[in-house]
């Protein structure tokens, strides 16, 4: 990274900076208002200079983000925010390109797009709001909304069935996975860490509780009485221990984790699967949890491995043909190979 | 025995062949060794949608018809002065493009039982009395080639696929046109690697030649002297790689790197092609997923400071419009070049077509004004893809430029232009925050600044949602949407004060004036050019600008009894024409996927003219 994009310590950024002058139009008590707090919270953090921070958005909820960030930000169209962030981020690699899309904006109109930055690699974080609902469009059922959920489009319950998507962002061979959830903002601002820190796609997917249309959502995953014994963390190299007082642990069996405990005597610590985020397969088990209603929900980064970024590796063609050819020569260009004279 | 040379002002042929012929190579490397004798050109390549269609079939011809000359050649020809046909199904389907009396070579060896049945036929074409009219020449082409190559120890299948360089060296025996340039490609092509290729290749084009010149069969000999083209350095070029260095041009001359998203679709691919290959000019071309990504990818290239572009055809260019109007709301500079297909909807793929004209102004949501432009020839592709970016630079606006089918694929000679000589484009981004406002505006073009991420102090949002005068905040307030609205379609009209006035070919009062844009500018100026030597009070109109109009149209239209437009649509230019100045004009249209017919078109003209005449 250049050094002439980053800050320097005299002029350390705070919180402030990041806030726009718009009023924040969220519904009250909507879990975007987290986010937003997290993220501003964090970017100053980052080495980057604020002018080189770019927020990019679809259609949505979430995708009002950008508006409210005191930072260069483009709000699309519906589901085009990989599209337009990935022209932003090759036309100038030296910026700091984040896309703040949702659930139906990423996944449903914009799904195509979304696979196909993650395959990729361009360096792009991605926060992928999802409240299992269509919010702005008030209470349709979305691509995560889950089999039988009742909106006001399926008044007899939905039939599709649902994305995972950690596990479509693994299937599209994303180099850096991770969830969260809006109610855990020490957690949340570490996967925003994570994905500033990623060089190549980082696709953050974080539970966020529509609490106008589909109000309630996740609680089992982010209230304090149900919360330890339906998630578990993921911390690379360590064991995979949840539950209250820590009673409880997934173990593999096979390819097939299951959830044992730590106090019956069966079991210990040492018995329980360590995750390893450079694990792509690993990375799959985990995020099939999902399906075994007697698991708990994983939460952290599922996978975060290294492979080249689209824009270095373009970068690297030009600088090739440049030395290889020299710096093109427009006339000669234009000139082409056979040529004749006319007097 | 003694040849005769007769020398001629202009000749059409036409190679066709099955797809898997090399019917194409065939043409265009006619079209260079002519083109570098100094000819005046114009081809028309004419393929299947199909890339192997079966082998033999009437749907599988592929064709390449090139007319040349020494005067001002400007149509691939309305008929065919030869025709090289390569098998049965290529004879039946072009004999009718023939002129009575024209001369037709065919390879005899490929007129067997077998490819009579591949191409639907009861009989041996050749023995058809309808063929009394032409001159048919039966030339044992698979048979000859195979002679020729008989001590490489070469497969069938191999010989067979040399057999368009026999053809190609009989065409230029009969046309005087040395073998060097044909020479040279083949060994470029094919030299490095593969010698027995290049070999090969090069001794069926040679026995191509010699048969010509031996044979008693062939007792004349042509010869079409160089065409009196304007001084300058030329060179032969295609609509669509024209259009390429059009883009690349305009990035040079304006400092801007150039960006292009795209996504693969006949007839346009080859402008990807082209740029794809230009990596030293810093160029970035980037294969997006769809249609809309490609669009999208260019609006972001741009809003970080590049000359984003996109190029499509027709059913790409529907899927692109959503994010047009993005673009015009975020008064962003785009490039959007159409290569026109035949439509609606998938419609004819590798045939040409001008129906996309009022989805080009009109198509899409809102109040959504930008420019239009159109190119008129292969070698103008240049001009007007490098204009398309200076308009959209200087007035942050998405421009769609038109090309088409027939201008991308066709070639002509082209007089390149000294860089130098190209028309500035400036680039001012906004840099000073103490006076930066989003939408702001430049008082002559009312262009917004174009600030890009990176600058210092001027972070800011903006979006698809309708925004505040000056400050570009999200505004909801009904007086500020119809300001903006207007405030947009002025900025449009601004550019009608910064392009020239529309010219005129011939005299500004009289009988008919022919107005055209694009492609179809060969054909009017032919068919009015013959109609003047006629003594016919004619006189053409030839539009580049489409959106906004040049200011004079409306005044160059009142000089006139009648306005005819011919068009290759159902009537798309003329229904602006009406709107804009009720003028009563009227259509000429013809909707094949081929280009107008020069004859037609003076023949319409005369029967409008037939009142005051017959």
């Amino acid at each position: 990274m250049s050094e002439t994009i980053q800050q320097t310590a005299s002029e350390k950024l705070t919180v402030k900076d990041f806030q726009s002058d718009q009023d924040v139009r969220w519904c009250p008590g909507c879990g975007d208002y987290s986010i937003l707090a997290q993220v501003q919270r964090v970017l100053p953090e980052f080495p980057h200079k604020k002018e080189n921070f770019v927020a990019i958005s679809g259609i949505g909820c979430s995708s009002r983000f950008p508006y409210y960030l005191n930072i260069y930000g483009v709000h699309g169209i519906h589901g085009r925010a990989p599209a337009i962030a990935s022209g932003v981020k090759l036309a100038n690699p030296k910026l700091d390109v984040w896309v703040a899309t949702g659930d139906g904006d990423g996944l449903s109109i914009g799904g195509n797009h979304m696979i196909h930055m993650l395959r990729r690699n361009l360096n792009i974080k991605v926060l992928l709001f999802n409240n299992q609902i269509y919010g702005l469009t008030k209470g349709q059922f979305s691509p995560t909304s889950v089999l039988g959920q009742i909106t006001k489009s399926t008044p007899m319950g939905v039939i599709d069935s649902p994305f995972i998507p950690v596990s479509l962002a693994l299937g599209a061979q994303a180099t850096l996975v991770a969830r969260t959830m809006d109610r855990d903002p020490k957690h949340l601002q570490e996967m925003v860490r994570r994905a500033e820190l990623h060089h190549g796609t980082s696709f953050v997917e974080i539970y966020q509780n529509c609490n106008v249309f589909n109000d309630g959502a996740f609680f089992r995953f982010t209230e304090k009485e149900s919360k330890d014994d339906n998630i578990v963390y993921l911390n690379h190299g360590k064991p995979l221990v949840y539950g209250k007082d820590r009673s409880r642990g997934v173990r593999l069996n096979g390819f097939t984790p299951e959830s044992v405990s730590l106090v019956d005597g069966k079991y210990s610590v040492n018995d329980l699967l360590v995750h390893d985020e450079k694990d792509s397969t690993l990375a799959f088990i985990l995020a099939n949890m999902i399906h075994n209603p007697d698991m708990p929900r994983p939460m952290g980064v599922f996978l975060a491995v290294e492979n080249p970024t689209y824009e270095d590796q373009l970068d690297n063609q030009i600088a090739r043909a440049k030395s290889k050819k020299g710096e093109g020569d427009l006339q000669k260009l234009l000139d082409g190979e056979e040529t004749w004279m006319i007097q | 025995m003694a040849k005769t040379v007769k020398t001629l002002d202009e000749v059409t042929i036409r190679f066709a062949g099955d797809s898997g012929d090399g019917m194409q190579l065939t043409g265009t490397q006619f079209t260079n060794t002519v083109a570098s004798l100094g000819n005046d050109l114009s081809t028309l390549p004419d393929y299947p949608a199909e890339i192997r269609a079966p082998a033999g079939t009437t749907y599988g011809v592929s064709g390449f018809q090139i007319k040349f000359g020494s005067t001002d050649i400007l149509t691939p020809g309305d008929a065919c002065d030869v025709l090289v046909a390569m098998n049965p199904a290529a004879l039946v389907t072009n004999t009718k493009i023939l002129r009575d009396g024209g001369t037709i070579i065919v390879n005899e060896d490929a007129f067997t039982e077998k490819n009579f049945k591949l191409a639907g036929l009861t009989k041996n074409p050749l023995d058809d009395p309808s063929l009394g009219k032409y001159i048919v020449h039966r030339v044992a082409i698979t048979k000859l080639t195979t002679n020729a190559l008989a001590d490489m120890n070469l497969s069938t299948r191999f010989v067979d696929k040399t057999k368009n360089f026999f053809a190609l060296g009989l065409m230029y025996w009969m046309y005087n046109r040395p073998l060097d340039q044909s020479i040279r490609f083949i060994q470029e092509k094919f030299g490095g690697k593969d010698t027995q290729i290049a070999e090969a290749n090069l001794r069926v084009m040679k026995a191509g030649y010699n048969y010509g010149d031996t044979t008693e069969v062939f007792t004349t000999r042509y010869d079409v002297k160089p065409a009196k083209l304007p001084p300058g350095k030329y060179r032969n070029i295609m609509g669509n790689v024209a259009t390429a260095l059009g883009l690349v041009a305009a990035a040079k001359r304006s400092g801007l790197q150039l960006f292009l998203g795209s996504y693969p679709i006949t007839p346009a691919s080859d402008i990807l092609h082209e740029l794809s290959k230009l990596r030293e000019f810093g160029v970035k071309t980037f294969q997006a997923e769809d249609e809309i990504a490609a669009v999208c990818s260019a609006i972001g290239a741009s809003y970080a400071g590049a000359l984003g572009a996109t190029t499509t055809s027709g059913p790409g260019l529907s899927l692109k419009t959503e994010a047009a109007g993005l673009a015009i709301m975020l008064e962003l500079p785009l490039v959007i070049i159409n290569v026109q297909r035949g439509g609606p909807s998938t419609g004819l793929p590798t045939k040409t077509e001008q129906a996309d004209l009022l989805q080009s102004v009109y198509g899409r949501n809102g109040e959504a004004p930008l420019c239009v432009i159109a190119a008129s020839t292969p070698a103008d592709c240049f001009e007007a893809a490098y204009e398309a970016a200076r308009i959209a630079v200087k007035f942050m606006t998405p421009v769609i430029c038109l090309t088409d089918g027939y201008l991308g694929n066709g070639a002509e000679p082209w007089r390149i232009p000294n860089v130098e000589d190209l028309p500035e484009i400036p680039v001012l981004f906004a840099k000073d925050p103490g006076t930066f406002q989003p939408y702001a505006r430049d008082e002559k073009t009312l262009a917004r600044p174009w600030a890009i991420p990176g600058t210092p102090g001027l972070e800011h949002r903006i979006g698809g949602l309708e925004k505040q005068h000056i400050t570009g905040n999200i505004d909801y307030d009904p007086e500020n949407h119809d300001f903006m609205i207007s405030m947009r379609a002025a900025k449009i009209e601004r550019i009608a004060q910064d392009i020239p006035v529309q010219t005129l070919e011939g005299e500004p009062t009289g009988d008919i004036l022919v107005v055209g844009w694009g492609s179809t500018y060969g054909a009017i100026k032919s068919a009015v050019t013959s109609l003047r030597e006629k003594g016919r009070k004619v006189t053409q109109l030839h539009l580049r600008y489409i959106n906004p109009f040049p200011r004079n149209l409306g005044d160059l239209l009142k000089g006139f009894t009648h306005v005819l437009v011919p068009e290759i649509n159902k009537g798309q230019l003329i229904s602006l024409l009406r709107a804009k100045y009720l003028v009563n004009a009227r259509g000429f249209n013809v909707v094949k996927g081929l280009p107008l017919r020069a004859e037609e078109i003076e023949m319409h003209i005369e029967s409008i003219l037939g009142g005051n005449h017959v």
